[in-house]
């Protein structure tokens, strides 16, 4: 059964994907020369600022993706092993363009690029703002260090399917790419739908349940998807434009207009759900929680961050956020949803056992902390948001990836059978006492200072009550990482009035196939068999991505004034611009 | 305080992180070569030592050196200055670190203890975070360090991994973890108030007009909550006699002098160098502050004389006199200052003797009941000689150093016509006395038959006890010597009094 609705799902999600990257990549292919000509023009008359060099970035930052979209499947049709490797290769060279990406747009301000030479507002623009820039490295980031770790991962938890997967997770990045440097409102709308149906069959792969439970991701998803896209169609049939500068600089006439506010309401909706908005957070757990770690650890961390983004997008750039969060109190709506959200997901998060479904939650809780910062609405709060999309990325992925290497070294993620693991994988625990420091907020973690900015902002807001929740909501996340730290450093493998943790010395086969170790029931694939008695730490290729993440939400810590100053201080809307801040 | 003279140096960074170097070596060195390990932890304290009190006869000379590192966030740089308060700290956590790091040598080898590395690894991290604190130049840098050390010390209380050190740590999770909350709300209201920096000034940087009365209590409020866990002011000490299932000498060093201390030492700075005298009168938030330490310190020595746990005794005691210190910051007087930063040095001396001779005793006979230790002065003059001197000096008999700090505190307090407080003062006095006085008279002055047997502990331990003991004789006799304690807090109290305007 399990298996006919995978592939089934796979075949749908396929086909469709298929036809809409090869629409989209001939059209690039097509834009890509015309814009060499138009780029020259602009040369010509000096209208520009940006190189002609500077000016190409926005399609040299999709390149990779669209190359890797079609090398992926294609060599890797040609042997297997082929199909990672092109992906790491996909990955960093995308890296190393975002990079690029940022420091051209730090230097020389936002790039425009017409797609196919269409002028807006009939054709389709690209834009590359300091935002935008922003996010896509920070994609980019997480999605090199989790190819590298896809690597040994999907061949021990998923043998056999490296293909289909790593070409999936190309097609997802390129479909979060795309929506986040897309500046047409319909084409983000097809962006989304790339990511999101990569995306679900992605999730498909994991447990028995994966594949239910990302069917699940799919109905709510489409939902969310198709809220949206009504949203821009009310906003097509008021502006008669889909391009957002264009829209944006229309809708000041429309302000009175009710049909403007069902068209915010339901793209704000759709945006909620996506992000994992409280109370629209319903698809969340069993999703991560069944996913295969790899899956689990690229989705996570990028996918409710992107819908986020896209969030500020419309909110702050698209529409007026003072009307939006002011007038019509929907800054005191999504404030306080997120912030049911924070106490909703932490302590839902305590009552977990399962380690993948506790961090599930956890980003239920950690998505709320930025839908705080995007409805409170002034500039410090939106620089904490902005941060925690970079910060909490850092930090979950690394979390997501020791799951999986646990999951894989001992066959269990059951929180009793993590006793005494910190002795036997010293390093692989070492990334993850770092990011839960961090997603406690310890400083100088990184965490810290997302809710440094955050509180700033409330206090700078005068809404004492969320301050105050915000600052003791850590208190629940210092609860179930605590709780499980004193587990992986103090305590020995017996633990106390549990029956099930015993299994864990029964050997390989008992942790794998006894129901009885995973009350969820929960069949965990991958399983190296060594066992939680003989759990070391795993090689390198596991090992270094979360490691390194790990390492850097302390260094990202500590050098988070060089960000918000110089990235995220120039990414805020005009309106809302810092004084002294960010040129 | 503008005679102050600030200058750029690199010394207050290396004295900073000679600790945090010192912790990949120790870890690298690992159990394997145990002595090479030490050698790590001992070079790193006498290094730090030495660079702390390199910068003595700066501070003396009214020039303060500092370091800006990078801005950590946009209006705020990590940075390093040591003033006066902050150096009167240093040199007590650095100079007892370095004596703790020998007795506790001793002390791990001669119980046994496990996970030795973790042990010293950690201690070096407490001690990093630690003179974080003490030279914090500005709120957020505070804050850092304040919170690093309520990580760093979590390792040490649950040391043991028994259910009773993991409750401890767990109890000492849910007091320090809520405080690091409310301090980072203060400081964040404190910035959103005052977006001018946060720069610590002697004489306080916060004025009436920066924000509404209520808004300022309430700031303050939560500073006290924050710093006040720490400094373990009722109803906010119970983490303290829990966290006592940690080994001797971390009771010895961070729960009688490093985490306590900082918690004082923020008290110190959150009213000197925060509000400032003038701005507490103001807003009359002082009295509050100074009733809880005054119930405190009556209340905490009440409830020792009923521990028969000699560490317990000592953890309620340690609760008490910092009080003393928190009331001395709080009644706004210029003796009461100085007795406050004199009885932040001096408690120290005397308590960590005290603790130490606890643990020698543990290790030696294995008794931590003070019934248990009857005629044991015999066996072990050298360490409860010392326990005599140090229960001597708390009780505030004149000729050891808590006679002179205590003598200071009552001066501030009649100073202030705070005659309620001066009652208090000597009440807690007598139940000092009450308290440690037959511990030691039925040490040396009764038999026990049970005791023929042991001797003194190893030299390791006899020989730092002795030296804090010795210390605190001294400092009792010539209080100046040395570390220049006297001058030190009355430079202190001059330039937060002064700085009042």
């Amino acid at each position: 059964m399990s298996v006919k609705w995978t592939s089934r799902l796979w075949a749908g999600a396929g086909t469709a994907l298929a036809t809409l990257v090869s629409a989209v990549g001939v059209a690039a292919a097509a834009g890509h020369e015309m814009a060499q000509a138009h780029g020259d023009l602009s040369a010509i008359h000096g209208a520009a600022t940006q190189s002609p060099d500077a000016f190409q970035i926005p399609a040299m930052v999709l390149a990779p993706l669209l190359i890797g979209v079609v090398l992926v499947p294609a060599l890797g049709r040609l042997r297997r092993s082929l199909a990672y490797q092109v992906t790491v290769v996909v990955f960093v060279a995308y890296l190393a363009v975002a990079l690029k990406a940022l420091t051209t747009v730090l230097a020389h301000g936002t790039l425009h690029y017409k797609m196919a030479g269409w002028m807006p507002p009939v054709g389709i623009e690209w834009t590359l703002d300091a935002l935008s820039a922003f996010v896509v490295l920070v994609l980019a980031v997480v999605a090199v260090m989790v190819a590298i770790y896809s690597g040994v991962a999907v061949r021990r938890q998923n043998p056999e399917r490296e293909v289909p997967f790593f070409s999936m997770m190309v097609v997802m990045m390129l479909g979060l790419t795309g929506m986040v440097m897309t500046g047409d409102l319909f084409n983000l709308y097809v962006f989304f739908e790339v990511s999101s149906l990569s995306a679900y069959a992605l999730m498909a792969v994991g447990d028995r349940k994966a594949p239910v439970s990302s069917f699940r991701y799919l109905l709510q998803g489409t939902i969310g998807a198709s809220s949206y896209l009504m949203g821009v169609g009310y906003l097509y049939v008021l502006t008669g434009s889909l391009n957002m500068a264009d829209v944006a600089s229309l809708l000041p006439h429309l302000l009175g207009n009710p049909a403007l506010t069902v068209a915010l309401v339901l793209m704000v909706a759709g945006l909620g759900l996506k992000m994992a908005l409280f109370p629209m957070h319903l698809w969340l757990p069993d999703a991560y929680t069944y996913a295969s770690s790899t899956s689990t650890a690229i989705i996570a961390p990028v996918m409710t961050k992107v819908s986020a983004y896209v969030l500020i997008r419309m909110i702050y750039f698209v529409f007026d956020s003072n009307w939006v969060l002011s007038d019509l109190h929907l800054g005191f709506v999504v404030t306080w949803l997120a912030m049911a959200g924070v106490i909703w997901g932490s302590v839902m998060a305590i009552a977990q056992r399962d380690v993948k479904r506790m961090l599930a939650y956890s980003s239920i809780a950690q998505v709320g902390y930025i839908g705080v910062g995007i409805g409170t609405g002034n500039p410090w709060a939106l620089v904490g948001a902005i941060l925690h999309i970079m910060n909490h990325a850092t930090m979950k992925s690394s979390l997501f990836m020791v799951t999986g290497i646990v999951e894989m070294q001992t066959g269990t993620r059951r929180l009793q059978n993590w006793n005494g693991l910190g002795r036997k994988m010293p390093w692989t625990f070492l990334a993850f006492t770092l990011a839960a420091l961090a997603m406690v907020g310890v400083p100088p973690t990184n965490g810290f200072f997302s809710k440094w900015y955050l509180a700033l902002g409330l206090a700078g807001a005068k809404q004492w009550v969320l301050l105050v929740l915000l600052v003791l909501s850590s208190l629940l996340t210092a609860g179930y990482f605590f709780r499980l730290l004193e587990r992986i450093y103090a305590r020995t493998g017996e633990d106390v009035g549990s029956g099930s943790a015993r299994v864990g010395e029964a050997g390989d086969g008992g942790v794998r196939e006894d129901g009885g170790a995973n009350a969820d029931g929960v069949k965990l694939a991958g399983a190296s068999g060594s066992g939680i008695a003989g759990a070391r730490d795993p090689g390198l290729a596991l090992l270094l991505p979360p490691l390194l993440l790990g390492v850097g939400t302390l260094v990202l810590g500590l050098v988070n004034a060089w960000f918000v100053t110089e990235v995220i201080a120039k990414a805020l809307p005009a309106a809302l611009r810092i004084p002294g801040l960010g040129g | 305080m503008d005679a102050l003279h600030t200058f750029h140096s690199t010394r207050p960074l290396w004295a900073l992180l000679v600790s945090l170097l010192a912790i990949p070596l120790i870890v690298a060195t690992g159990e394997r070569h145990r002595n090479l390990r030490e050698t790590w932890t001992i070079l790193a304290a006498v290094a730090k030592t030495v660079l702390v009190w390199s910068m003595l006869p700066w501070v003396l000379q009214g020039r303060v050196p500092e370091i800006s590192l990078w801005r950590i966030t946009p209006s705020v740089e990590l940075a390093l200055r040591v003033d006066t308060l902050g150096l009167v700290f240093a040199i007590v956590a650095s100079t007892l670190w370095l004596l703790t790091s020998l007795y506790s040598i001793g002390y791990v080898r001669g119980a046994g203890e496990h996970k030795q590395t973790r042990y010293f690894a950690s201690f070096a991290m407490c001690l990093h975070a630690t003179i974080g604190i003490a030279f914090a130049a500005n709120l957020v840098t505070f804050l850092i360090f304040f919170e690093m050390l309520s990580i760093a010390t979590y390792p040490l209380v649950i040391h043991k991994e028994t259910p009773v050190a993991l409750a401890a740590g767990r109890k000492y999770l849910s007091f320090v973890l809520p405080a690091g909350l409310m301090l980072l709300l203060a400081v964040v209201l404190t910035a959103s108030i005052h977006p001018g920096g946060l720069d610590f000034q002697a004489g306080g940087f916060l004025s009436g007009d920066d924000a509404s009365r209520v808004l300022l209590r309430w700031i303050f409020l939560f500073f006290i909550l924050g710093v006040g866990v720490k400094a373990a002011i009722m109803p906010l000490q119970s983490w303290l006699p829990a966290a006592m299932a940690a080994p001797t000498p971390v009771s010895a060093l961070l729960h009688a002098v490093a985490v306590v201390k900082a918690g004082v030492f923020g008290v110190l700075r959150v009213t000197g160098y925060v509000y400032g005298p003038h701005l507490l009168k103001d807003i009359g938030v002082w009295t509050a502050l100074a009733w809880f330490a005054g119930v405190t310190l009556t209340v905490a020595s009440l409830l020792a004389l009923r521990q028969d746990n000699l560490k317990r005794r000592l953890a309620y005691s340690t609760v008490g006199h910092l009080s003393y210190i928190v009331l001395g910051a709080a009644i706004l007087t210029p003796y009461g200052l100085i007795g406050s930063v004199l009885h932040l040095m001096f408690h120290a001396t005397m308590k960590i003797t005290l603790f130490f001779c606890a643990g020698a005793i543990y290790v030696r006979t294995h008794k931590e009941q003070i019934s248990d230790m009857v005629g044991i002065g015999r066996q072990m003059p050298i360490t409860m000689g010392a326990f005599a001197v140090g229960s001597l000096g708390l009780a505030g008999i004149p000729g050891i150093n808590g006679f002179f700090s205590k003598w200071n505190l009552a001066l501030g307090t009649a100073q202030g016509g705070q005659w309620i407080f001066l009652g208090l003062l000597v009440l807690s006095g007598v139940l000092n006395a009450a308290y440690f006085f037959p511990i030691v008279q039925q040490a040396f002055f009764r038999r026990n038959p049970e005791f023929s047997s042991y001797g003194e502990a190893s030299m390791w331990m006899v020989v730092p006890l002795a030296l804090t003991a010795l210390m605190s004789l001294v400092l009792g006799l010539a209080p100046n010597l040395a570390a220049h304690a006297w001058d030190l807090a009355r430079a202190v109290s001059a330039a937060v009094m002064g700085g009042a305007g």
